[in-house]
């Protein structure tokens, strides 16, 4: 459990990094223009279920006669082609009132539309009507050429200080935990800050990054200022028993990365937190 | 029976100058959850002059052609334009069944005593026609006075845009804030306004944009980080809001106009809830450089900082009063919980005005009177009760009390509420269940009556644009 929960830090951090730097090939530029996509589709279906609006033709005197559940096709030509290429997307519907296709948005009930994925995508049709809703999918596929890596760089890494190795981090500098919208250490908490603090004593080149978590309850944007306290708590007691402030930085997450999403007690307090993490 | 009980709590003296629409809105929730026919504009704002809602007939637009695509774009342009009006707040509109057959298309057609005699008893009737003519969308727009038989014209727009579903919609939304500014006291329309919000997804938060409909939604960042708190410029012209980098949560800026980002440096250490002064000036915001977040007012190009608060505990989410700009509204953890407090801009005259429990998210009303907020009035662990919309006026009362009401109740959890521009709704985040990911927009009269989403899951903290 508890590893489990230091690789999910790592990979976010990680993710943080690489979206700060400049991306070091053609081929994880092309990877994050994917996920990009992929995002956006997904944003864009999840909002587009908005509440259809009072239809005034249901209003009109004429009898309501039971209406037929809508079809739906949705194709595509080519179904594969290479970057840069565009491909045809073809739909007909019938009984349906609105049509939306994931990425494009609402479009006419038949029609057609070039298009220029970047990425193999997956369309997604939602046809509505009266007698209720169907779905159409197709999949682009769109061959991407892989440009050569470039050898990595050795240089840069032997002239990082010497931290250590993250276990022995992480075994000797334990997370510390709060109680609810509080940010005073406990008692065992001191016990952590002490034993960080003499490990971080011992090893004076290793600079530490201190993140402030709380749990799911209350406003995003008061529980950004309780986790600066948390993590600013951490490092009063790491400063207060002799390490250089300058060792330390401090980042507040609020309630934005959470470890544990169950609505429980015990997951609650393992998101109230100051967690130590090494500053690379 | 919850529910009557729960609109009786609703202590507000506000109500007692309108017994019978309290009673009409007690029927309505006891008898059935549509709201009364006669929502009206609301009382808290200080916009209704004390007439009740006007009557008014809308006549499906005669369509100029036949073809599929004219066929389509009056679906979309009836289907806007009667959704426009029905959500203004200030009409009640006559049933459509009461309506003549034939809809007129033009002034000619027109046999207005069928529509000013019952049973559609209509005080003013709206009509027109749309096409596409020429590769253009076509509209010819008309309001009547239905009891001025001798000169009952009151408007006539004609509109030629771009032949497409989205003109469609605009036509519509621009056409009924005409209506809208005319019968609506002087008061624009908000149907052309934008609604700005956090997409959330794949772990990921960006701010998108969205008609004030719910129709359009567009990604505006694509940071692939998690970006919160949007705050759109009075102007339309810059967006501010907050985002995650390697150093923490930081102010960020982009320009509407240009499609980019542009530098807005809030110093070192984390910087959050950006606010603008109504005139566009000023930028207020909570800041951390030494490690205690408060209240700091900048120029709009982050220059000049200086800082306004000095409290522990927390000091953020400042919002400026629009009609004078001379005041804050911003949340506190200075006596423990965060509470609602409000301040002029120099720092001065602090006041506090929630007596306990969990404040967040404050919205001042545009005519300055009102903040609309976040409340959880019994927070604690394993404390029953919700969080939930509040209004509180910013003076107090004859009894030195600030007399909040309660706008929702019983719906889940309801965060970050914003006014509209012409202070007759209120846009809001609520998840049904309580689950972040669940969160969804929903928009409601500032009576607290006609709540309806706008958005699915996974869209939290709108802004409602300025104009």
């Amino acid at each position: 459990m508890r590893k489990n929960r230091q690789e999910k830090v790592l990979v976010a951090q990680q993710k943080q990094e690489s979206l700060m730097t400049t991306p070091r090939s053609m081929k994880s530029r092309s990877i994050r223009a994917a996920l990009y996509l992929a995002v956006a589709m997904v944003a864009i279906s999840g909002c587009s279920k908005k509440p259809s609006p009072v239809n005034p033709a249901s209003l009109g005197p004429t009898a309501p006669t039971p209406p037929s559940p809508p079809t739906a096709t949705l194709t595509a030509d080519p179904l594969a082609i290479d970057l840069g290429q565009s491909v045809v997307l073809n739909w007909r519907t019938t009984d349906a009132t609105s049509v939306i296709i994931d990425g494009i948005g609402p479009v006419n009930v038949n029609g057609t539309q070039t298009v220029s994925p970047s990425s193999s995508t997956n369309f997604h049709l939602t046809a509505k009507g009266e007698g209720g809703s169907t779905e159409a999918n197709v999949r682009v596929t769109v061959r991407v050429p892989v440009a050569p890596t470039v050898p990595a760089d050795t240089s840069a890494t032997t002239a990082t200080p010497d931290m250590g190795s993250e276990a022995a981090f992480h075994a000797n500098v334990p997370d510390i935990f709060f109680d609810y919208d509080s940010y005073e250490l406990r008692a065992e908490g001191q016990t952590s800050a002490a034993k960080a603090a003499a490990y971080l004593v011992a090893h004076p080149e290793i600079r530490i990054v201190i993140g402030g978590y709380c749990d799911d309850r209350g406003s995003a944007e008061y529980n950004l200022a309780l986790g600066e306290n948390r993590a600013n708590a951490a490092k009063t007691a790491l400063v207060s028993a002799g390490v250089a402030p300058a060792r330390v930085r401090v980042v507040s997450f609020g309630k934005e990365k959470q470890f544990c999403t169950e609505e429980t007690d015990e997951c609650w307090q393992q998101n109230r937190r100051a967690q130590f993490s090494l500053d690379r | 029976m919850d529910s009557k009980s729960r609109t009786l709590r609703l202590r507000s003296g506000l109500y007692r100058t309108n017994l019978s629409m309290l009673i009409l809105t007690l029927a309505a929730a006891v008898a059935t959850p549509v709201p009364p026919a006669g929502a009206q504009d609301n009382i808290f704002t200080g916009t209704n002059s004390g007439a009740t809602s006007i009557r008014i007939a809308v006549a499906d637009f005669k369509p100029l052609a036949a073809d599929a695509q004219s066929t389509a774009f009056k679906q979309t342009f009836d289907a806007t334009f009667y959704a426009d009006l029905a959500n203004a707040g200030i009409f009640d509109i006559v049933s459509k069944s009461l309506l003549p057959a034939a809809n007129p298309g033009s002034p000619a057609e027109m046999q207005l005593q069928s529509y000013a005699t019952a049973p559609a008893s209509a005080a003013f009737v709206t009509f027109g026609s749309l096409g596409v003519a020429g590769g253009k969308l076509v509209a010819n727009g008309y309001l009547f006075d239905a009891k001025n038989a001798q000169y009952p014209q009151v408007l006539a727009k004609q509109y030629s845009e771009d032949a497409t579903e989205d003109s469609a919609r605009q036509v519509a939304h621009r056409f009924a804030d005409e209506i809208i500014f005319r019968l609506g006291g002087g008061t624009p329309g908000i149907a052309e306004t934008k609604i700005y919000f956090v997409k959330v997804g794949g772990g990921e938060k960006e701010i998108w944009a969205m008609d004030y409909d719910g129709a359009n939604p567009r990604p505006i960042t694509h940071l692939g980080s998690i970006s919160i708190s949007p705050r759109v410029s009075p102007d339309n012209s810059r967006l501010a809001f907050t985002s995650l980098g390697k150093y923490g949560f930081q102010l960020k800026m982009y320009s509407l106009l240009l499609g980019r980002y542009v530098n807005f440096p809030s110093g070192s250490g984390s910087s959050e809830s950006p606010a603008w002064s109504p005139n566009g000036n000023e930028v207020a915001y909570a800041a951390a450089p030494d490690g205690q977040f408060n209240i700091w007012i900048a120029d709009s190009n982050g220059a000049l900082a200086r800082k306004v608060t000095s409290f522990r505990g927390g000091n953020v989410s400042p919002v400026y009063n629009p009609r004078t700009g001379a005041q804050i509204a911003f949340i506190s953890a200075v006596t423990g919980l965060p509470q609602l407090y409000i301040m002029n801009t120099d720092g001065s005259g602090v006041q506090r005005l929630t007596d306990g429990g969990y404040a967040s998210s404050p919205s001042w009303s545009p005519n300055g009177q009102f903040l609309a907020f976040a409340w959880d009035r019994k927070y604690g662990p394993g404390a029953p009760g919700g969080q939930d919309i509040y209004i509180i006026p910013t003076t107090p009362g004859p009894d030195g009390a600030y007399h909040w009401v309660q706008l929702t109740w019983d719906g889940g959890r309801c965060d970050f509420p914003s006014w509209s521009p012409d202070g007759r709704h209120i846009v809001y985040a609520n998840s049904a269940d309580g689950r972040p990911e669940h969160m969804r927009i929903w928009t409601m009269l500032a009576d607290h009556t006609q709540k309806h989403p706008l958005t699915g899951p996974g869209a939290d903290m709108p802004n409602w644009s300025w104009k």
